[in-house]
């Protein structure tokens, strides 16, 4: 498990326009193509082979699973930005300001009064 | 030497600017009362009559990713560009430049190794909103040069609250030491009790207003044995997943010291309390 690459995957897109484009519109084939040429970048000259999505954390990306993310100790910051910026506007237009928000915060409500996953990588 | 004229410690709400430029008929309820606040605070620091701001803030995974994410950070630049890509997208937050202080800024940073505090340094640092949203609700004209630091309230495993206020007591011997005729104001954001991507985030209140109560209550008497006693790393995240943000309120205290606040006032948001504190430290003629 790589809650590392699960971030670094949620801190790439959510930072590029394109991507973030096309991580809404076919979410698999971005996944896919992230895990070929842009994860693996160290920088710009150099690649790295340390980390690697595994097969569950590769369906929760595709799934925009954030109730997963959140359960797997993603970062909340990279999950709440990235999920907004995907779904805020629709669901404004459908159902109000912040309704979007909302409806994040209640379908995490079983971990009211627990101890969430943590955060460290 | 130079005087530290007046230290700010302000929760930074990034909507701030958005609601409170709305069309009227778009505007939430309390956005005029919202607007009336901030403007009076900002008095506080505009009559302090400010030369050079020391800005304190965290970067949200703007600049800095877990590939390499500093504890404390300063800046060092000539100026700094504000405002990255997702905040506008987000938070409607124009994008900035700040004029920097290098000469402040080596200072600052060899004070701070003399004093135990190894920073991490950046010639080359874009800002993110945890400095541009006191920028616009303190000094909208961005007119002072800046000395960014950056602290870590955000990536597991984070510093505890007593380095956070004893890198704000190095900070205010640093600017008490700087051999210089001009004023210089703290200005620092953090949070109270916030939640982030989790069940009790977007409420009607923050998700914790009796711990929002107690923390504007310590930090106006300037109680810093009240928070050291009861406020930890642990602990904090049980108030809402993201308030480690009030460490950076705690260093804001330790720049003014144990001191009573001049000037407190808040507001009960949706999603958060802000919280406005201004410090006049002794002998600052404002």
């Amino acid at each position: 498990m790589s809650k590392y690459y699960v971030d670094k995957f949620l801190f790439t897109v959510d930072r590029d326009p394109q991507l973030l484009r096309r991580y809404k519109e076919d979410p698999r084939s971005l996944v896919l193509v992230w895990e070929q040429s842009i994860g693996p970048k160290l920088n710009d000259a150099e690649t790295s082979t340390v980390h690697f999505l595994t097969d569950s954390e590769r369906e929760i990306l595709i799934n925009h699973d954030y109730v997963a993310l959140f359960e797997m100790g993603a970062h909340f910051f990279l999950c709440l930005t990235i999920f907004i910026a995907l779904y805020d506007e629709e669901w404004t237009k459908k159902h109000g300001p912040l309704s979007f928000q909302r409806e994040y915060g209640a379908k995490l409500k079983h971990w009211l009064g627990r101890d969430y996953p943590s955060v460290a990588p | 030497m130079a005087t530290l004229a007046a230290v700010l410690a302000t929760t930074h709400h990034p909507f701030y600017l958005k609601a409170t430029t709305a069309p009227p008929e778009q505007q939430m309820p309390q956005a005029m009362e919202w607007k009336r606040k901030v403007e009076a605070y900002r008095e506080t620091l505009t009559r302090a009559r400010p030369d050079i701001l020391v800005m304190v803030g965290a970067d949200h995974f703007h600049q800095f990713f877990l590939d390499n994410y500093p504890t404390f950070l300063i800046g060092k630049a000539p100026r700094y560009d504000a405002t990255f890509y997702n905040e506008e997208r987000e938070f409607g937050l124009p994008k900035y430049v700040l004029q920097g202080h290098e000469e402040l800024s080596n200072f600052m940073h060899q004070g701070l190794l003399d004093r135990g505090f190894d920073f991490a340094f950046s010639h080359e640092l874009k800002l993110d909103h945890s400095i541009i949203c006191p920028i616009i609700t303190t000094r909208p004209q961005a007119d002072l040069p800046v000395v960014p630091i950056y602290t870590n309230i955000f990536a597991p495993p984070l510093p505890s609250p007593k380095r956070f206020w004893d890198l704000g007591r190095a900070i205010r011997e640093i600017i008490d030491a700087y051999p210089s005729n001009q004023r210089i104001a703290a200005v620092g954001s953090g949070h109270l009790s916030l939640e982030l991507g989790g069940p009790r985030q977007f409420g009607e209140h923050g998700p914790d207003p009796e711990f929002d109560r107690q923390a504007i209550a310590w930090l106006a008497s300037g109680n810093i044995e009240a928070i050291l006693e009861n406020v930890t790393r642990d602990n904090l995240g049980t108030h809402g997943n993201a308030t480690h943000g009030f460490m950076d309120l705690i260093l804001m205290m330790g720049i003014a010291g144990p001191q009573k606040a001049s000037y407190v006032d808040n507001l009960d948001l949706f999603h958060t309390m802000e919280a406005y504190l201004t410090w006049y430290p002794e002998g600052a003629a404002a």
